[in-house]
């Protein structure tokens, strides 16, 4: 499509949509006012019977856990699309240099300094998801952003070797399978699927809430990995890879 | 807080605009991480911190850096 007709395109269709959308949004509570019977029973619940002080992790992994077990599932299936993808080719041969070349001794130091840190956080942040913000998902992305500080500082093959795409199969598809395992045990204990059946402690406490540390670990376990071979594949295709003309191989 | 909220709007808008009419992909992959921070911003004035939490780290982190990865691959292929 030409830039001109994507802007005939655009200046058609976006005046419908801003009535429509003023007209859809007219409907809803007022901002900032203090109706809200979802939230207040919500609160309420993971406050009073389930002592898990971050409501927003008792949503997700009490309240409403079938939801973030199918949206564990909706990584698990894209990571899976995203690997078949990227896959070397026939005529991709491993061309590339392996180490990421020359790093300034600043940026090295910085990684090295960084990992430790950004580990630490990424485990805390896991820990923590029924106490304060953040849970499996955000702890598990910056577990594995942090591993990638190695590449940062020039290690791609350490990195590479420390954890090989094999192991982290295993590893996405046991944090995937705990989750649904947390979920069987419930509908065996508890009589329905994901039942909270653990017992919930008191309020503030690391271990309170019941199975949502177990989900949230769970869960970071296959982000973590889910991500570190995500991008493994990334890199593999943009560092190590290179496309050889059948004339070159002969 | 209204303040705050309006402004972290603004710059939201002014962010995607950016990331919008930046032509050239590399630097529309930092200017969508720009704009991965002011939306975690407008998260956390809107006290929705887990949010802003999963949009810090994959909105400026994880989506650039594939988005560079693939620039990366592309042109070496030219």
């Amino acid at each position: 499509m030409s830039p001109r007709a994507r802007l005939v395109l655009f200046a058609a269709v976006t005046p419908v949509f801003a009535v429509l959308f003023f007209l859809a949004a007219r409907g809803l509570p007022s901002f900032g006012s203090d109706f809200h019977p979802y939230g207040d029973r919500a609160v309420a619940v993971a406050i009073e019977q389930r002592a898990t002080d971050n409501v927003v992790s008792s949503v997700n992994f009490d309240q409403r856990a079938v939801d973030t077990l199918g949206e564990e599932f909706i990584l698990f299936g894209s990571v899976i699309g995203t690997l078949v993808l990227l896959r070397p080719s026939p005529e991709e041969r491993q061309v590339g240099q392996r180490s990421a070349g020359r790093v300034l001794p600043t940026t090295r130091l910085a990684g090295y300094l960084l990992l430790p840190v950004s580990v630490l956080v990424g485990l805390y942040v896991i820990a923590h998801g029924q106490l304060s913000p953040g849970g499996g998902f955000q702890g598990g992305v910056v577990l594995a952003t942090g591993w990638h500080l190695l590449y940062v500082a020039g290690r791609y093959l350490a990195m590479r070797r420390a954890a090989p795409p094999t192991v982290l199969e295993i590893t996405e598809s046991l944090g995937a399978a705990a989750f649904a395992a947390v979920g069987l045990a419930g509908l065996g204990l508890g009589g329905a699927f994901l039942a909270n059946v653990l017992p919930t402690g008191s309020r503030g406490e690391l271990l309170s809430g019941g199975t949502v540390p177990l989900l949230n670990a769970a869960v970071g376990v296959e982000v973590a990995a889910a991500v570190v071979l995500l991008l493994a594949a990334f890199l593999e295709q943009a560092v190590v890879l290179r496309r050889v003309d059948y004339q070159d191989q002969r | 807080m209204m303040l705050l909220i309006y402004l972290a709007m603004g710059l939201v808008t002014l962010a995607g605009t950016v990331v919008v009419l930046s032509r050239e992909p590399a630097r529309q992959a930092v200017s969508l991480s720009v704009f991965g921070l002011m939306l975690a911003i407008l998260f956390v004035t809107v006290q929705a911190p887990d949010v802003a939490l999963s949009q810090l780290a994959i909105g400026t982190a994880v989506v650039p850096l594939m988005i560079m990865l693939t620039i990366q691959k592309l042109g070496g292929r030219q």
